[in-house]
């Protein structure tokens, strides 16, 4: 069998298609500053593309994208303001390292979506998959439904919230940043993370090593307000706020003996 | 990598070849290496046996044809031998087949002296499984198999990426839960206590035909539903007696149920719908079958969830 590199690598789209010289199919509809496109019988590749084309060369600002078939990596990389619409679900790794765009999904979203996430704000009326938000910098990452496993690790910065409940190890090595999850939480809720806010509405079904009770401030009571308030989420349920017990990441300053009492 | 799906009806009988098909199909990129199926058809008084004759790492020689030809032969002498009556008879391809059988025996006599002939394996034996699997994608096995108008209830399929195994038909899955009728597993993730394992079940008398940790799966479910417990009572105490990551499908004649460690480190997506239950690794392979907007979602970790058809 020849061996899979170079010329020889198969590459596979997500539908298990080859696609070698992937062009903009150019097939938007454009009035304005608004297009609209059907994504039904388009590759990933070619939806990109198609995006990038509207957004970066056609002065478009507002795009709807029907039939979005929960096809992976798509919308990723846009790197300007502007709005689009998905009449439906994505699959994996949608929206990775955008920075800027304001993103509605009229469906859901597969495992990490909004992977890096610089700024921007997406909203998802469905359910999101796990490491949703993974290594997340900035921006608003909004879940009307319920988020899986390990949503938030190495989150940076930003907020995710979402409305039904979270699996295990949410916010794991969470770094800075919130997260609001308005259902209940899987085990390990928090677990090693250096810093950041975590508010639980419904019940934890157990804490991660190093994540602690933290203290309500007013600062907490406006931003949830806000938040809620922004996204017409109705009225806030009353909140747990969790936080980092810096006693796992920041032992560098105890003697020898105490670091092994520490966990 | 690999991807896992299954599908089951409450309102009876559907071409479940043809939906794992496209399920599968449209998972291809996880797993190009082969693909598999254990399709549940309406339950029968016979006994329906599909087995190799050959793997695809057996060598091609001179003598390959004959070396068929002579197994099979020997496969049809030792079925009449346990006066299991052969009352229909398919080949499928040149090393793969299909048939009837009117027998009331046990059925692990008929295995085992099946898998005693060099290169024979079972794949399935049941009143209603029939696992089918090759090398290939989906629609590349379907076709040589001619699975498009299966009609059945309950189906799972496997798209392999071949990663602690041989790329051949044993390493396959489904797995058939030898020597139990109607039972099948298919597996994403690892067992890291597939040795302890093995070798528990091996000194109970049952025996493995490949080197894959999945296999484990199927047998020890299959072990603990003929001591009395229920399929949902086994697969929650393989959350705790299992180590790794893994999602799993489980099959009986009548169920079919999903089961997801505490880490949640594998994918499974989830569709219920009125009429039917629809699950697999990527959304995409759900809405190859389904044309119109649903709502789906990720089970948790440590989740365990059986349906009857």
């Amino acid at each position: 069998m020849d061996a899979l590199t170079g010329e020889n690598q198969i590459v596979y789209d997500a539908r298990g298609l080859v696609e070698p010289d992937c062009e903009v199919p150019k097939v938007a509809k454009i009035d304005g500053e608004k297009a609209t496109f059907d994504a039904l019988d388009l590759t990933t590749r070619q939806i990109n593309l198609e995006l990038r084309w509207l957004i970066n060369e056609e002065g478009v600002t507002d795009v709807t994208v029907h039939n979005p078939g929960a096809k992976h990596s798509l919308g990723v990389g846009l790197l300007t303001r502007c709005k689009i619409t998905f009449e439906g679900s994505l699959g994996y790794f949608g929206l990775g390292i955008i920075d800027g765009p304001e993103v509605h999904i009229k469906g859901r979203v597969g495992w990490s979506a909004c992977e890096n996430m610089m700024s921007g704000t997406v909203v998802v009326e469905g359910n999101a998959g796990s490491l949703t938000g993974a290594a997340m910098r900035g921006g608003d990452l909004i879940v009307k439904g319920r988020l899986g496993a390990r949503s938030g690790i190495d989150q940076k910065g930003g907020t995710i919230l979402t409305m039904g409940s979270v699996g295990a190890n949410t916010g794991f090595m969470m770094q800075r940043g919130r997260q609001v999850i308005v259902g209940d939480a899987g085990h390990g809720l928090g677990d090693s993370m250096y810093d950041g806010i975590i508010y639980v509405g419904g019940k934890v079904r157990s804490l991660g090593i190093d994540c602690v009770p933290g203290e309500w401030t007013d600062a907490d009571t406006e931003f949830i307000d806000r938040k809620f308030r922004i996204y017409d989420l109705g009225t806030p349920p009353t909140f747990q706020k969790f936080v980092c017990g810096k006693k796992l990441h920041n032992y560098d300053n105890l003697e020898a003996s105490e670091r092994k009492l520490v966990l | 990598m690999c991807g896992i799906a299954g599908i089951i009806y409450k309102d009876g009988e559907h071409n479940i070849g043809q939906d794992m098909t496209r399920m599968l199909q449209s998972m291809k990129h996880r797993g190009p290496d082969s693909t598999g199926y254990a399709l549940y058809a309406k339950p029968t008084e016979h006994v329906v046996m599909r087995y190799t004759v050959a793997n695809t790492t057996t060598p091609r020689d001179y003598e390959f044809q004959s070396r068929l030809r002579r197994n099979r032969a020997e496969v049809e002498s030792r079925l009449a031998r346990l006066d299991a009556k052969i009352v229909g008879n398919e080949q499928e391809t040149d090393y793969a087949f299909r048939v009837t059988l009117d027998y009331s025996g046990e059925l692990k006599k008929i295995a085992d002296q099946i898998e005693d002939i060099p290169d024979c394996e079972v794949l399935s034996l049941g009143h209603s499984l029939e696992i089918i699997k090759d090398l290939g994608d989906a629609e590349t096995v379907c076709e040589q198999y001619h699975l498009d108008t299966f009609s059945g209830t309950h189906a799972i399929g496997h798209v392999r990426m071949a990663t602690e195994s041989d790329v051949d038909i044993s390493g396959a899955h489904p797995y058939w839960a030898y020597p139990f009728s109607d039972i099948a597993v298919v597996h994403n993730g690892q067992l890291t206590n597939y040795f302890q394992w093995r070798r528990r079940l091996e000194r109970s008398g049952h025996r493995f035909n490949s080197e894959c940790d999945s296999e484990i799966i199927a047998v020890y479910l299959a072990e603990k539903m003929s001591e009395g417990m229920s399929l949902e009572d086994a697969m929650r105490l393989s959350l705790d007696e299992l180590d790794g990551v893994f999602t799993y499908l489980c099959v009986t004649a009548d169920a079919l149920g999903m089961a997801k460690d505490e880490m949640a480190a594998k994918p499974l997506v989830l569709f219920e719908g009125a009429n039917m239950i629809v699950m697999a690794s990527e959304e995409m392979a759900i809405r190859a079958i389904i044309d119109h907007e649903i709502d789906t979602y990720d089970p948790y970790e440590g989740e365990v969830m059986v349906w009857t058809r």
